[in-house]
């Protein structure tokens, strides 16, 4: 465990943040087009090599954010292009956000099953 | 300064707008900054435990999900993100509540047509285009990996 790995998390994982919440007040934008700007932003910006830097000084800062969801993605769809050559460019980058993806939608079962909706 | 009253109240308006804004800014980045330390605190965790570091990075995202979805559950999750705003959106956190929330409120709709249809009101998107984001660049990616380019 570093400090510097949290300062740095802290750091870069809100500034992500902040640059949204001027979106989302400046452009009344709604919640579902940021989340999804962001994670096509994180592919783009590791096709480009631009994301790669950031994860290596922010850590967390940079995997947390939906960009890292982006990375996650690419990176996947790289490693799986090396080795099944172009068969890879169909499942590299779910492959790669199996996990996070599974997880959500069988979490969120459990939690329909057990919580109502609470009234408004 | 002379101002009627009509621009009086458009000054102040502009004002409290700018101030809303920069104090929203803050409370993003210090909700946010804060959940990012979290996941770093969760993949320490694992890496201890004896997991190696892309593992612990993913089994730390699916710890958030999964707090994130039951603090949606028990109805923290709104009250909190009524002041990070973008601060729990945007993390993880945020596509974890994106799907549990739909499905929470759809659950008298039943569990096919209300629940488990209601999880990809928001996910749906998310993973439709960033999924054809990575087979875009997975094709550019293999033309350049099979001409040696990397």
């Amino acid at each position: 465990m570093k400090l510097n790995d949290y300062l740095y998390s802290f750091l870069v994982g809100g500034a992500l943040c902040v640059i949204a919440q001027i979106f989302i007040d400046k452009t009344k934008v709604t919640a579902a087009r940021i989340l999804v700007t962001y994670v096509v932003l994180g592919v783009v910006l590791t096709a480009l090599g631009l994301y790669q830097p950031l994860i290596d000084f922010a850590k967390s800062g940079a995997t947390v954010p939906l960009t890292g969801f982006g990375y996650l993605l690419a990176k996947g769809v790289e490693k799986a292009v090396k080795e099944d050559g172009f068969f890879g460019v169909l499942y590299g980058g779910l492959k790669a956000t199996a996990a996070g993806i599974s997880a959500s939608f069988s979490f969120a079962l459990i939690w329909s099953i057990l919580f109502k909706s609470k009234e408004k | 300064m002379h101002m009627n009253k009509k621009e009086y109240i458009e000054y102040a308006g502009n004002r409290a707008k700018k101030s809303n804004s920069v104090v929203n800014c803050i409370k993003a980045f210090i909700f946010g900054g804060f959940i990012c330390c979290l996941g770093q605190g969760f993949r320490d965790l694992y890496v201890f435990l004896g997991e190696e570091e892309l593992v612990a990075s993913t089994l730390s995202s699916v710890t958030l999900i999964f707090l994130a979805g039951l603090f949606t559950g028990i109805g923290w999750f709104d009250k909190i993100a009524k002041h990070a705003g973008a601060g729990t959106l945007v993390p993880i956190t945020g596509f974890s509540n994106a799907v549990t929330a739909p499905a929470i409120d759809a659950k008298s709709e039943g569990f096919i047509t209300g629940v488990a249809s209601q999880m990809f009101v928001i996910a749906g998107p998310v993973i439709v285009y960033g999924t054809v984001a990575s087979i875009i660049y997975g094709i550019i990616y293999f033309f350049i990996y099979r001409s040696g380019g990397i």
